[in-house]
């Protein structure tokens, strides 16, 4: 058995309570921790030309962004506490890429935080969280 | 584009001054001249078999019909590849976040999705009857090969600036590719020469002929109320694109670019109703296509002067040839130049094998139910009427879809027309925004100047391009097909690699 947590993070309040779930568990266990944000993008989006051109600049930057602002504090904070850890940033369908790296890096839990979305939006769109837990393969732990 | 049709309303009920029909009168009486000169020299005509053959649709012809067979049929053999590229099949997840090959093509069919579709094919049936149709189609079919080889070459010779963004096109490839074969100077002269035919052409068939038709749609929805007010829609038009190109106000262009393909299928959806409304016709409509395309009945030059209109159409509407889609797919990260080709193929099969011919059944079989049923109308207006007599709503949202179809297209074309001006002038700002400054006056022309001389110049001007860019196209053929041979190798061997 994998001894790996993958964090699904957006630097939220929700996802800052995950995180200290997360060190809880693996200072218990001693279990690895990947930290991970998924830029959400859709490959079937329509642009202007000189969307795309600049393209290639913005994704780098986007990325650049989600580490320094995102994931970079949650790996300072799992490092200061002894934890083996690891960031992914990824641009892709939130839910459906965090899935997939769970499975890519063999993670045995994911653990992400509850957004509290309610009424009408989480109705119509669902959340991160709700369609993880329809699409992963491994368990998911909410946090509220 | 709520705001802007706020803005129109009040203007149906204004009086119309004759001041401002004197401002569209004068504008008019100083472009024809020239129109008609522009076009004399670009249509320059040979007779053959008693038709006129302006040399300049033969050789895009030519081209087309070489590159299909020299590429050995890839607009057939390459189709489902195609679609398996767009779907996604082969994307690195790694390489998320770049330009999918879904928004390549997507980018590079709301720039030639426009009011071609709609006004061009109507123009087609009117002056060649409907075997022009015929002719259409083949030239789309044709085009398709065309495209496959000036895409693959725009991602292959394309500039990466030093801020990470790209600038290819016909340009790019031609002063390259030259040059790469020991002909550097004529590569500079031909490349130079594309550059100033593709930002003059911006303002051409991407830019006033599609603010025209577009205030011609209006305006016939209005019901007349607007006219002498093309000068104050071109404003509007103009202050909508300005705040687009050079505002930045990115909310304006996204929410297009989403709702032009909404707009597409709607179109096509509510057209095919009305074929089938029309279904007694239906069988009469094609047969005309055929026969009209053979016989060439009632047209001036009989089947050959049928041919001549619907492939010059169809390039007018699709781009095969002029190069300038070729700009837009450069933009993707892709280390395999051909899969943009690949992918190309499919915007000429969309925007004149389906969408073209689906426009010109609906006036098809109109004319065949009820001969007279547009009067003296054409372009936009002649397809408005045939929706009109099944769908008698229909106008409105078709204004409003020509509308947002020629915006869309004018964003596009503004880009394509700043790529030309950034390879002549260098990439600095200001002389970019000179360029938009210039893009968005001619917006406001275009609404001014009638059909006639406006269709003239941009047809001439869109030709134009096309004699430099299918001549390199000649001579950088065989380096397409030995990327595109290997590539084809590598994908039986099954070294591409599949991910869904």
């Amino acid at each position: 058995m994998s001894n790996t947590v993958l964090l699904a993070t957006d630097g939220s309040p929700g996802s800052a309570r995950a995180l200290d779930h997360a060190m809880e568990r693996a200072g218990k266990s001693g279990a690895r921790v990947l930290v991970a944000y998924v830029i959400e993008w859709s490959p079937y989006s329509f642009n202007t030309p000189e969307e795309n051109a600049l393209r290639h600049t913005r994704r780098e930057s986007e990325i650049e962004r989600a580490r320094a602002t995102i994931v970079d504090p949650a790996l300072a904070r799992l490092r200061a506490a002894g934890i083996d850890c690891e960031g992914i940033v990824q641009h892709g369908h939130p839910a459906k890429t965090l899935a997939e790296i769970a499975e890519e890096h063999g993670a045995a839990q994911i653990v992400i935080g509850k957004q509290g979305q309610s009424g009408l939006k989480a109705m119509l769109f669902g959340s991160v969280a709700g369609n993880l837990v329809q699409l992963a393969t491994v368990p998911v732990m909410v946090v509220p | 584009m709520s705001r802007l049709i706020a803005a129109l309303l009040p203007l149906a009920v204004l009086p119309s001054p004759a001041l401002a029909a004197g401002i569209d009168e004068t504008i008019n009486n100083l472009t024809a001249p020239l129109a008609t000169l522009i076009g004399q020299i670009v249509f320059f005509k040979v007779t053959l078999f008693g038709a006129g053959l302006p040399l300049v649709v033969l050789w895009l012809v030519a081209g087309a019909v070489f590159f299909t067979f020299y590429m050995g049929f890839v607009n057939l053999r390459g189709f489902k590849h195609a679609i398996e590229l767009v779907r996604g099949d082969y994307a690195d997840p790694d390489s998320a976040g770049e330009v999918s090959h879904f928004q390549a093509l997507a980018t590079a069919v709301s720039g030639t999705v426009g009011i071609g579709n709609i006004g061009g094919v109507a123009v087609a049936v009117t002056v060649g009857g409907p075997g022009a149709t015929f002719w259409l189609i083949l030239a789309g079919f044709l085009g398709m090969s065309t495209k496959f080889v000036e895409c693959t070459l725009g991602v292959k010779y394309r500039n990466e600036n030093p801020d990470g963004s790209v600038s290819g096109g016909p340009m790019y490839y031609l002063s390259k590719g030259f040059a790469e074969r020991g002909m550097e100077g004529f590569g500079k002269v031909i490349g130079t020469f594309y550059a100033i035919g593709i930002f003059v052409g911006a303002l051409g068939i991407g830019n006033m002929f599609q603010s025209n038709q577009a205030y011609v749609q209006l305006n016939t929805v209005a019901g007349g109320r607007l006219d002498g007010y093309g000068w104050l829609i071109g404003l509007i038009l103009a202050a909508v694109v300005f705040a687009v190109i050079i505002g930045g106000i990115k909310s304006i262009a996204r929410v297009t670019e989403k709702i032009v393909p909404f707009m597409a299928v709607f179109y096509c959806v509510f057209a095919i109703i009305v074929i089938l409304m029309n279904f007694t016709a239906i069988p009469e409509a094609i047969a005309n296509v055929f026969t009209g395309a053979f016989t060439g009945e009632g047209v001036a030059g009989g089947a050959l002067g049928a041919l001549i209109i619907g492939f010059q159409r169809a390039v007018f509407s699709n781009e095969a040839g002029i190069g300038s889609a070729s700009i837009a797919h450069s933009a993707v990260k892709t280390d395999e130049p051909v899969t943009e080709g690949y992918v190309s193929l499919l915007e000429p099969f969309i925007d004149t094998i389906v969408i073209c011919t689906i426009t010109a059944m609906v006036i098809g079989t109109s004319q065949v139910a009820d001969p007279g049923f547009a009067g003296e109308a054409t372009g936009v207006a002649m397809t408005s009427a045939a929706f009109e007599r099944q769908l008698s709503w229909f106008p409105l949202p078709l204004a409003f879809a020509a509308l947002l179809f020629a915006f869309s297209t004018m964003i596009s074309w503004s880009y394509y027309g700043l790529k030309g001006w950034t390879y002549l002038f260098g990439e600095g700002d200001a002389g970019q925004t000179v360029y938009k400054l210039i893009f968005c006056a001619f917006v406001a022309l275009g609404c001014v100047v009638q059909l006639g001389p406006i269709l003239d110049i941009s047809d001439a001007l869109v030709f134009l391009i096309c004699v430099p860019n299918i001549l390199g196209l000649y001579f950088l053929a065989p380096i397409v097909r030995r990327e595109m041979d290997d590539y084809r190798a590598r994908l039986a061997r099954g070294e591409i690699r599949k991910y869904a």
